[in-house]
């Protein structure tokens, strides 16, 4: 178990190493197709892409800042059904989590299926990439990652998303292979770890040089999750103090049009209809009358609050804190802000950690004979 | 002023509970008449959403029973019913409801006694709480 190898970064070049290194495992036979982050022709956007033609890798990018959509819902997509081939997927950590949640909802299989994960360097909201891409996107990708792993911002840099700020669990668990970054010689060589079965397996045809991980990677990984443990710690509190009573709360989600995208970009909310869209929300006009007369004024569209707090006790916890609600929001508000805050409380509840393992069942799934008596009977 | 009189949305499982309330009435036993009582098969059923609901609504409380550990009607419903207002009393308070604001019990189809004092319990101990914050302010 957890056999290492490290792969060559030539002429400093980081971006190519990885592309080769996709290139091989897609040369195996039984490798059908690999998803990865691709750049799309004639925009710099990157959306995962399931290629099966290794020219196409040429515009793989994995370490750029883009992250329009938590793949975890694609992975989805091409494990629910036996494909009649083998994927390898390129994954964020938080992509891996959301899809072993989803994995436990019967919706995706990790049969078939290669998790390739790469320590995450972050990402920015979908606003922010655009403003700050340019024509040279590999030197885009380039200059992020020494910012993100030297933390030289000569070349000017900006704000990760705010999900990724306060992101404690950067590195790519659950994973079959992982790729290491966080304190390792990015110009040198960089450690693949094979760290399930399937890892092995795959791993052990690739034909790579075995070698050691760079004892500087765990340390950096402590660092960098203290920091974040902090920084998650800190918003949390001031999100609760936010939010403490209705009054805020309302505030908070003023300005919600419930457009429902945050549902929709959320990898876990696991409806294939939504109880929001169906029409037991298709009120009778006369029930807006009189809803507005028993306060004399409801505020158009209604339900809002209802709907966040409903969601809130569908899927908090699931939520992997990813924080695709905020980068879908049209309208600012710190959707994942108040998620995370609520569903770590919700997750402690039950000993449960979004992501963490294929084991746990998720807590409304099963129950026990004898437990959370406290909440049985009207004292205190 | 008149002495504020709490509303209380009531989910009652059929078996157990909404048996008990019934038989609460037949033995002329009182209960207060604010409660608005919403029969369901089993406590199981009760989706958070519509706990959220009639909060959000402006009820003063939510109370959900069901048969007591090992009686449900449908085996285990009432353990399920149990994880979901645990879930809710994580996430709730964190808006500012009061745990009093919701409860769950068992009560036995024979217990009309047990369901009377409950509800009269429930409705002193929300009395002293006040209206609740939704049913005060526009909650949009
Ligand atoms: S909000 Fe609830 S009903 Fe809607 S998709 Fe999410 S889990 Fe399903
Ligand atoms: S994306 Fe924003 S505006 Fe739309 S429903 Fe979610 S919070 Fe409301």
């Amino acid at each position: 178990m957890a056999e290492t190898a490290l792969i060559d970064v030539k002429e400093h070049n980081l971006l190519a190493a990885l592309r080769g290194f996709f290139k091989t495992v897609l040369k195996q036979e039984e490798i059908s197709a690999i998803l990865v982050p691709r750049r799309l022709p004639v925009t710099p956007t990157v959306m995962p892409t399931l290629v099966t033609d290794p020219k196409h890798l040429d515009a793989a990018d994995p370490l750029s800042p883009a992250f329009p959509i938590n793949a975890a819902k694609i992975v989805s997509r091409l494990t629910r059904r036996e494909s009649g081939g083998k994927v390898a997927a390129v994954m964020r950590p938080c992509e891996i989590r959301a899809f072993v949640e989803l994995v436990k909802l019967k919706q995706g299989r990790t049969e078939d299926l290669v998790i390739i994960g790469l320590d995450c360097l972050g990402a920015f909201s979908n606003r922010d990439y655009f403003q700050w891409i340019s024509e040279d996107a590999d030197a885009c990708t380039e200059k992020f990652c020494s910012v993100m792993l030297t933390g030289d911002s000569s070349g000017g840099s900006r704000e990760l998303a705010s999900a990724c700020r306060v992101c404690e669990q950067p590195v790519p668990a659950g994973a079959d292979i992982t790729v290491g970054l966080f304190g390792v010689d990015t110009a040198g060589r960089i450690p693949v770890t094979a760290q399930s079965a399937a890892g092995e397996d795959l791993f052990a045809k690739l034909g790579l040089r075995v070698g050691e991980e760079p004892t500087a990677r765990r340390k950096a990984i402590e660092k960098l999750v203290a920091e974040r443990t902090a920084a998650r710690d800190a918003m949390f509190e001031a999100t609760r103090a936010t939010v403490d009573n209705l009054e805020k709360l309302t505030g908070y989600l003023a300005n919600c049009v419930n457009c429902y995208n945050c549902r929709v970009a959320c990898p876990v909310c696991y409806c294939r209809e939504c109880v929001f869209v169906t029409d037991v929300f298709d009120h009778e006009p006369s029930q807006y009358l009189r809803w507005a007369a028993r306060k004399g004024a409801v505020k158009m569209p209604t339900d809002t609050v209802f709907y966040h707090i409903t969601r809130l006790a569908h899927m908090s916890t699931a939520c992997v804190g990813c924080g695709q609600c905020s980068n879908a929001c049209p309208n600012d508000i710190p959707v994942m802000e108040l998620f995370r805050t609520v569903a770590h409380r919700t997750q402690q509840a039950f000993d449960y950690r979004a992501g963490r393992s294929l084991d746990d069942k998720p807590p409304l799934a099963e129950f026990k004979e004898d437990e959370f008596q406290e909440v049985v009977g009207i004292e205190a | 002023m008149s002495e504020f009189e709490p509303t209380i949305v009531a989910f009652f499982c059929n078996w157990c509970t909404y048996t008990a309330a019934d038989l609460a009435g037949t033995s002329r036993l009182s209960y207060p008449h604010s409660i608005k009582i919403v029969r369901v098969m089993c406590s199981g059923m009760v989706d958070p959403k519509y706990v959220i609901k009639a909060l959000l609504e402006g009820a003063d409380g939510v109370i959900v029973s069901g048969c007591n550990p090992g009686d449900c009607h449908y085996i285990n419903g009432n353990y399920k019913a149990r994880r979901r207002i645990k879930l809710l009393k994580e996430i709730l308070p964190q808006f500012g409801f009061e745990p009093e604001r919701l409860r769950l019990t068992w009560i036995a189809a024979s217990d009309g006694l047990l369901l009377s004092e409950i509800m009269q319990e429930m409705t002193e101990q929300l009395r002293a709480l006040g209206p609740s914050e939704a049913r005060l302010k526009m909650v949009i």
